[in-house]
């Protein structure tokens, strides 16, 4: 079977193991994942902020290539760019002016016909049916399942899971063979887009949410976003100066977690590409 | 759209908000749940429901200090206020607008210099490369901000774990992406 993916820059990057765990978790249930040809940024938050017709053609110009290439499902692993794509589809749906002239900055013909997964709904419609006849060594761990902003807000648009207390990675986990916790910080922001520019604000958020999963006895943070990642794990030096001690609690991108279950090879998943060493 | 048939006159910004995004600062009954679920309230200089107050009051003086604030550059569009509004206030999409006004008429707080500073080195490299290219946003930053010091040390860490290119990544259609850049900077002054 074949998917349609957009990897997005982080997943080129600071993320690659994100890409790399998606793509061998992907394989080992013979899903061959389509990269789009020549895709551009989304734009990301910076675009938002600056200049609303910029952040809608350059989400737009990724979907029109999709559709060039006759793709009609792409899976989009990283949160920021889901909820960017999935924004820009909803708003260009509803003004048909602003479609005229976004596809006019594109120069690229758009319909809107192409339907983005986040990486939950990837799994959940293509590899959950069939996880437990593959998974060969139970993730059995105490978890946090992270979700962070974008993959659940706005729900009014994005219509994925409940916008307070989600349970979609939860239920993902629990089928890996782990124990998902309760605790209080599953949608709480970790300061996202702030990392370079604010790294304080990074260090004072994510240190709330690292601060309460370990009080709650968590020993892996499960994330599906390369910001949430990024802030969590690379930063956690600024965390633990928040925090007050050194906590070493790994976050694990959720198809690393899966890709662990599966008996997957560890640098496949890019566990050795962490800031925290990952002792699970 | 039902709340149509209650037409009240909204005039200066607080109407341009409402021409441009939809959104109506008429509807905050100022219960602050924006405000209490906000996680950088702390750092703001108003908070989102007193930003909204500001806003209903159609005052000038009041409409040119939230053009001025900080609190607009240091949202993080995470959308939690969007979520707890009991009136389903889009304040996230409002901050977008408050922030690019603020920007067109250069009253960005001074306060925001490096958030302002990150967007547009980021902006610049997608500009460029098609792609962000993280090493380029680095030194563009720290050119911009003369941050040079801050965060050095993470780099060769990054370098190390297979985190950063040193090459960037080029699409094809670079001329495409800059169209695109060019187009949808004729109504917008950055």
């Amino acid at each position: 079977m074949t998917l349609g993916f957009y990897p997005g820059c982080s997943l080129k990057g600071s993320s690659r193991e994100y890409a790399e765990s998606v793509l061998a978790v992907a394989k080992a249930f013979d899903i061959d994942l389509e990269e789009i040809h020549d895709w551009n940024c989304c734009g990301a938050t910076a675009a938002h902020n600056m200049n609303k017709e910029l952040s809608l053609a350059l989400p737009a110009r990724i979907l029109s290539l999709a559709e060039k290439q006759g793709l009609t499902e792409i899976v989009v692993p990283c949160a920021a760019c889901y909820s960017r794509l999935t924004v820009t589809k909803h708003e260009l749906a509803k003004d048909p002016e602003l479609k005229i002239a976004v596809t006019d900055a594109n120069n690229l013909p758009y319909t809107g016909s192409v339907n983005v997964l986040n990486i939950i709904q990837m799994l959940d419609k293509y590899i959950t049916p069939v996880l437990a006849g593959k998974v060969v060594k139970p993730f059995d761990h105490k978890v946090a399942c992270y979700y962070g902003c974008l993959l659940v807000r706005p729900h009014e648009i994005l219509n994925f899971d409940r916008e307070e207390d989600p349970q979609s990675l939860d239920v993902l986990m629990l089928k890996a063979g782990a124990t998902p916790i309760d605790w209080a910080f599953k949608t709480e922001c970790c300061g996202a887009g702030l990392s370079v520019s604010r790294t304080s604000s990074v260090g004072r958020l994510s240190g709330k949410i690292i601060g309460d999963a370990k009080d709650r006895g968590a020993e892996t943070i499960i994330v599906a976003c390369p910001m949430c990642h990024s802030n969590l794990d690379m930063r956690r030096d600024s965390i633990n100066e928040y925090l007050g001690e050194k906590v070493d609690i790994p976050v694990l991108y959720i198809t690393q977690a899966i890709g662990i279950a599966l008996g997957l090879d560890r640098k496949a998943l890019g566990l050795q590409r962490h800031f925290v060493k990952v002792s699970v | 759209m039902s709340s149509d048939t209650h037409h009240s006159v909204i005039s200066g910004l607080g109407g341009e908000v409402l021409e441009h995004t939809e959104v109506k600062v008429s509807h905050c009954y100022q219960c602050g749940k924006c405000s209490a679920g906000c996680p950088l309230s702390e750092e703001m200089d108003y908070p989102p429901s007193v930003i909204m107050r500001m806003l209903q009051t159609g005052n000038p003086v009041l409409e040119d200090k939230v053009l001025r604030s900080f609190s607009i550059w240091v949202c993080l569009t995470c959308e939690m206020c969007f979520a707890r509004c009991p009136m389903s206030i889009d304040i996230p999409k409002m901050m977008d607008f408050l922030r690019e006004k603020s920007l067109n008429e250069k009253k960005a707080n001074p306060k925001a210099k490096e958030i302002i500073a990150f967007h547009k080195s980021f902006l610049d490299s997608i500009k460029y490369t098609g792609r962000l290219y993280e090493i380029g946003l680095f030194v563009d930053y720290k050119t911009r901000t003369l941050r040079i010091l801050e965060d050095m040390a993470l780099a060769p860490k990054m370098m190390k774990r297979g985190k950063l290119n040193i090459i960037p990544e080029l699409i094809k259609d670079r001329s495409g992406v800059a169209a695109i850049f060019r187009k949808s900077n004729k109504k917008n002054k950055n």
